[in-house]
């Protein structure tokens, strides 16, 4: 089996990666470059653990191959605080202690800060349906949505 | 597993065409990725059609729209254009999965796949979509209705590819709606979806419908019985319930983990009575809008 | 309360030594840490992404371990050949039955987690393979060949106790039964409960209302599916890193299956992406250490979700009949329930407990439950939240609700004048301590949702719920470090917080601010044995060792201050995180602050620590009291749930977030169970559904903001007063959302999921019997 070389940036950073065709974009983080904070819950597109953005879309990197991704931008969880300052969503999810397990919560940084980028000003509503690929089991779901809301009127400057 | 990346839809078309073993068309990939991990399907060849530009743009034609067979559902759906011509055909998009799922899935995969609960189906089935498909022997036009045989089989040929969904300009007083029923709000197949696009005269007299049926049949239905119902009448509940009844008698489901044979029939005549109810005064106000939005 | 999971005959009794410190209603008083709300310490690395859980660990030269599952869901094994697979260049280890020997301590997990005489239910480990890479090991798989023989499978319930059901065990004989039955059957054991003459208390009854119910197994649905790495060396000396809600019960199985002593294998707990239960046994450790032992490397096994479904441990499906009767004026004269749960392919579906449960809320005179505990051809059950309680509660609170609206009472007051309380004899035997039913009730009468106006096609639930909670073997170190800060080390893996809350009861005692605190999971080699975490023990029984531990290095350091003023030690006490002289002749000397102690230890006897080992006792039983609104869609029985609100003694909230969450949490898991969740097999025995997209877990867009009330009725047994709340929330909700249905439909459900077919069809059943 030949690998395919790959020239992509990840969180702003050129990186190269071979990677063999079946591997999936998450095989490669997770497995090839060492970036484990995206999780795989499903494989299958399904739970949102793995989310990421390509080109600052929203996608499930379960769902796409570690070739597609050539000359792309690809953001992960690792490249959203900087450096010890976390973003607001980051924050507002300590703050409100919307995480219990936590192993979906990487996920849901990555779409809410999507999310927040597109529409800053969400209803607890398109908040919810925003993140229904996202499947939480610990909370029940309140807590962050509380926290991505508070997070959005925060950037907002309210 | 090759994993091949045109620029052309003529290379890509090649390529496939002279792969001796299996060979996949890989659009937004989120079918074909699920199959490939699960084992489903094995191809020794993947082609990845989103580097080829006439197949990831949108552009105006005749009053209507040619979306390129790559464009994913969340650009499509940021069309506004698009959007207030064809409102049910791009909810039945919208529909597709999460919004992760959203960023990469295409309509045309969807369609492709042959799913029979495909989403987007119904609404362009309704729409009267028209497929462009480029293969070995050029290219041909065919209705999108034409297009899935069975769940995984379509009328496609080796070595083509569709490259574009055209859907004609909306009349002044058209409008159209996509219904689908799932248990919960989201990420859930359709267990039955209906989409409907109705033309009514000034009078508010339907003078046309196409009604599409999903998730009842081993492939989307065009229910004529259902249209007929409609055309001519007013819309009022006798029409309604009539149309109702056809499209119910339409439906061919079975018993699985997704609903009943009875709740499925059953929903299908429900549906469509929704569907066509928001259709309805879709039409009327872009009727009162001059046609258009 | 919690049972070993894999323990296959009964526990031998063990010699009681327990130790409580009761609770402290004076210093409850006071509480300047317990009842905040900071931030916990494993949070920046979980927003971070950089939190380590079970699939995050990588050892050196580490190989992919793969497991080939049955296709069937029962068949005899006559042949596995893998010499093919093993001839397969980079392959370096293959597996089988034949590479672990008998064990008769955990015979049932030994055969659960690889198959040999027979495949039990599909997706039964029957070989693994350990090889370089994932391609390989999985091309591996396929070279392995099984020769099955198909038997008939059975995963009913109901059909799997018919006397000519296909039989699982040839060996199964019901206990609990006198005499024994001679004929082998698929009934693993009965147990009764109960007390008084139920047929005397059904003669007392104006209104008897009798019905059978059902219910759907169902996932606990960790969103971390099961993983881990196994490292065993040469001499035998071996590690594991594994996501587990106890790790000293894995190295105890692990060590056991693999007939090496318990010293010589070190398991760390990784972070957990969730348990609620699920990740209380073995099922991948045993093989991982096993492909390691053989290939002489590292070994990673992670489940892919479709293996989470069909080859870990769902809980039960059940089949009930409750029968209860009231007078006119609301008393209820007896109950009584039959609970039939299939727990998978061994012995120890939770039948006991739901027979436990089931009438807990009630003070009766007249009460009797019967319990089965069946096998079926389906993945051997594991612990969910409060296993047995949700169903058969759900039979009771229906039966309850029906007979409210009979006799046209408030069910809220009808559950009032029958609820359990402290002195009642509980229906499962022993008599209740202080609890907290009869507020949790009050709370929720008066919560301004339960008098909130619904709209057409709506209805309202409510429902009682109830969990034993429970103690068990637990021990902490706590270190003062130099520089005045705390480090403490706790047995208990953290599943919702509660690293945070042992921080929490650790500054209260020390009287430090909660940031000079932090607690971690120690792995097995470090600390004396605990319990799983289960049962909703953790904060009860770790915290309980971490204020022991904490008093244990509070007299230390008051020994210590002593010797520096040079003062009998009697006359120091602690306070405000001070050594403090007091009493007639300790003499004048500035109080010493826990820092100042803390430098200056190395020169007053060196290290300063505490720590705690028991068996803990005393953990109350919790009560729990839910409502909701659901509407109903006539025409299509799709069911929205439109509010909800949690209210439930909590004892008392040492950290409120967390506690809230809990709630939360085991509120909406409820839903799910309620109304869409369910294990669906077809004909073929083969399970239909194992992913997320037709297993239906609520997502967000489901769901309401789901309100919290915390009642706090002090556990008598807890010096803070801490009762367990992991578990009860699951308890109410299957009853609540049933009574809110059934309101808004016109019609009693008695199926569980309430899924849109089902609802449709008993509105359209209900109307053609109307007709
Ligand atoms: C979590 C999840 C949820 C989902 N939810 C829904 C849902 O609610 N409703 C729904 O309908 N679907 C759903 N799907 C299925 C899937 O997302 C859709 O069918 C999607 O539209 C497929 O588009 P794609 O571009 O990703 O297709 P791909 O996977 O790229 O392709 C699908 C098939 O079509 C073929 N194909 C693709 N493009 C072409 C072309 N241009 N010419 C010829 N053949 C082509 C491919 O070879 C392949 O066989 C879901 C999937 C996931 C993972
Ligand atoms: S792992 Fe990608 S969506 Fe679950
Ligand atoms: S916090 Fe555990 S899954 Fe979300």
């Amino acid at each position: 089996m030949s690998g395919i070389h790959v020239s992509t940036k990840i969180n702003g950073d050129a990186v190269e990666f071979v990677c063999d065709v079946e591997e999936t974009l998450l095989d490669v983080l997770r497995d090839k470059l060492g970036m484990t904070g995206s999780k795989e819950g499903c494989a299958s597109g399904d739970c949102g653990a793995c989310s990421v953005t390509v080109d600052g879309r929203l996608t499930c990197s379960c769902l796409m191959l570690g070739a597609e991704a050539e000359g792309h931008d690809i953001g992960t969880i690792e490249g959203i605080a900087k450096g010890t300052q976390l973003h607001p969503i980051q924050q507002k999810i300590l703050d409100h202690a919307a995480l219990q397990c936590g192993v979906c919560t990487p996920g849901f940084v990555v779409a809410a800060k999507a999310l927040l980028e597109k529409n800053p000003d969400p209803t607890e509503t398109e908040v919810r349906f925003w993140l229904a690929g996202n499947l939480c089991r610990c909370t029940g779901y309140d807590k962050i949505i509380r926290a991505v809301m508070d997070a959005a009127a925060e950037m907002r400057g309210q | 597993m090759r994993y091949e990346s045109p620029q052309t839809i003529e290379a890509a078309s090649a390529l496939l065409a002279s792969e001796a073993g299996l060979a996949r068309i890989l659009a937004g990939g989120t079918d074909l990725l699920v199959q490939l991990r699960s084992g489903m399907v094995e191809p020794d060849l993947v082609v990845d059609v989103k580097n080829i530009p006439t197949m990831t743009s949108i552009v105006e034609e005749n009053g209507g729209y040619r979306i390129g067979a790559a464009v994913s559902s969340a650009v499509m759906n940021e069309h506004a254009d698009l959007c207030a011509m064809w409102p049910g055909v791009m909810e039945g998009a919208d529909l597709i999965g999460s919004t992760q799922v959203q960023g990469r899935a295409t309509m045309v995969g969807n369609l492709c796949n042959c799913g029979p609960a495909a989403d987007s189906v119904p609404g362009m089935v309704a729409a009267n979509a028209i497929a462009t498909i480029v293969g070995p022997n050029g290219r041909r036009e065919v209705p999108v209705i034409d297009i899935p045989v069975a769940p995984g089989k379509s009328t496609l040929a080796k070595g083509e590819i569709v490259e574009s969904v055209f859907l004609p300009a909306q009349v002044k007083r058209g409008g159209d709606a996509y219904l689908r029923f799932i248990p919960r709000t989201e990420m859930d197949i359709a267990v039955v979806g209906v989409g409907v696009n109705i033309e009514l005269d000034d009078s508010g007299v339907c003078t046309h419908a196409r009604v599409g049926l999903g998730a009842v049949a081993i492939k989307v239905l065009l229910v004529e019985d259902a249209a007929k119902a409609l055309i001519g009448s007013k819309l009022d509940d006798a029409a309604l319930d009539k149309m109702a009844a056809a499209t119910s008698a339409a439906c061919k489901p079975i018993n699985d983990k997704r609903g009943t044979i009875e709740f499925r029939t059953k929903v299908a005549g429900v549906l469509a009575v929704r569907a066509v109810k928001i259709a309805l005064e879709r039409a009327n106000k872009r009727a009162s809008n001059g046609g258009e939005k | 309360m919690a049972r070993n999971p894999d323990a296959d005959s009964a526990p031998a009794p063990k010699a009681v030594k327990t130790s409580t410190i009761e609770f402290d209603a004076d210093k409850a008083k006071t509480f300047k840490v317990v009842g905040s709300r900071p931030p916990r310490p494993d949070g920046m690395d979980k927003v971070t992404g950089r939190a380590r859980f079970g699939a995050d660990m990588v050892m050196p030269g580490q190989l992919v371990g793969l497991i080939l599952r049955s296709p069937h869901p029962h068949a005899v094994i006559v042949s596995i050949d893998t010499t093919a697979a093993e001839a397969l260049s980079g392959v370096k280890s293959v597996i089988t039955r034949d590479d672990f020997a008998e064990n008769a301590d955990h015979h049932d997990v030994l055969c659960n987690i690889m198959a040999r005489e027979k495949a039990l239910y599909e997706g039964h480990a029957i070989a693994a393979v350990a090889a370089t890479s994932k391609a390989v090991a999985r091309k591996a798989l396929k070279l392995i060949k099984v020769d099955y023989q198909i038997l008939p499978h059975v995963t009913d319930v109901d059909l799997a106790m018919a006397p000519d059901a296909p039989l699982l065990h040839a060996d199964m004989i019901t206990s609990g039964v006198t005499p024994a039955p001679t004929k082998p059957s698929n009934i693993a054991g009965r147990s009764e409960f109960g007390h008084g003459d139920v047929e005397a208390g059904f003669a007392l009854a104006d209104v008897i209302i009798e019905r059978d119910f059902k219910t759907a197994a169902t996932h606990q649905g960790y969103i971390e599916p099961h993983a881990c790495v196994a490292n065993v060396g040469a001499d035998g000396m071996s590690e594991l890193w594994c996501c587990t809600q106890g790790h000293f019960h894995v190295r105890q199985v692990c060590a056991s299956l693999l007939g090496i002593d318990v010293s010589r294998l070190r398991v760390t707990a990784s972070e957990i992406g969730g348990g609620f239960g699920g990740k209380t046994t073995v099922f991948i450790e045993p093989v991982a250490l096993a492909l390691s032992r053989k290939a002489g490397r590292p070994v990673k096994i992670a489940m892919s979700r479709d293996e989470v479904f069909k080859a870990s441990g769902p809980t039960a499906s059940s089949s009930m009949n409750v029968k209860i009767g009231v007078t006119k004026d609301g008393h209820i004269t007896a109950g009584e329930g039959e609970f039939r749960y299939q727990g998978g392919a061994f012995a120890g579906a939770p039948a006991d407990f739901g027979a436990m449960s089931a009438f807990a809320c009630y003070a009766l005179d007249n009460v009797k439950t019967v319990a089965y505990d069946v096998v079926t051809n389906r993945p051997k059950g594991a612990a969910y939240r409060a296993p047995g309680a949700p169903m058969s509660v759900y039979a009771v609170e229906s039966v309850i609700a029906e007979l409210a609206g009979e006799i046209g009472m408030d069910p809220i007051e009808l559950r009032l004048k029958n609820a359990a309380r402290e002195g009642t004899k509980s229906s499962y035997g022993p008599k209740f301590g202080s609890c907290g039913l009869v507020e949790t009730l009050e709370a929720a009468r008066d919560h301004p949702h339960y008098s909130a106006p619904l709209g057409p096609n709506q209805g309202r639930g409510v429902a009682s719920g109830f969990w034993f909670n429970f103690g068990g073997e637990t021990c902490s170190t706590l270190n003062i470090n130099a520089d005045g800060t705390v480090a403490i080390a706790v047995g208990t893996p953290d599943i919702g917080g509660s690293r945070a809350a042992m921080c929490i009861m650790a500054a209260e005692e020390l009287g430090i601010p909660y940031e000079r605190v932090r607690t971690i999971v120690a792995d097995t080699s470090s600390l004396g044995y605990n319990d799983t975490t289960e049962g909703s023990r953790v904060t009860f029984s770790s915290g309980m060792a971490v204020i022991k531990a904490s008093r244990k290095a509070v007299t230390e350091m008051c020994n210590r201050a002593a010797m520096i003023w040079d003062i009998p030690a009697e006359a120091v006490t602690w306070e405000d995180g001070h050594a403090k002289p007091s009493g007639a002749n300790a003499g004048e000397f500035e109080p010493m602050s826990l820092a100042e102690i803390a430098a200056t230890a190395s020169k007053t006897g060196g290290p300063i620590a505490g720590h705690h080992e028991y068996n803990a006792d005393g953990a109350g039983v919790s009560f729990g009291t839910h409502i909701v609104d659901t509407e109903v869609d006539p025409e299509t029985g799709r069911v929205d749930i439109l509010r909800y609100t949690v209210v439930q003694d909590a004892g008392k909230a040492i950290h409120p977030d967390y506690v809230e969450g809990q709630f939360q949490g085991g509120a909406v898991q409820g839903i799910g169970w309620a109304l869409n969740e369910e294990y669906i097999y077809g004909e073929d025995g083969r399970l239909q559904n194992a992913g997320f997209l037709d297993y239906r877990m609520p997502v967000a867009s489901d769901l309401p903001m789901i309100d919290t009330v915390i009642v706090e009725v002090p556990n008598p047994g807890h010096p803070y007063g801490v009762r367990g709340v992991g578990e009860t929330g699951i308890v109410p909700p299957l009853a609540a959302i049933a009574n809110g249905v059934s309101a808004a439909a016109g019609v009693r459900l008695t199926e569980l999921p309430m899924s849109p077919p089902r609802v449709l069809k008993a509105i359209d059943d209900a109307k053609v019997a109307a007709q």
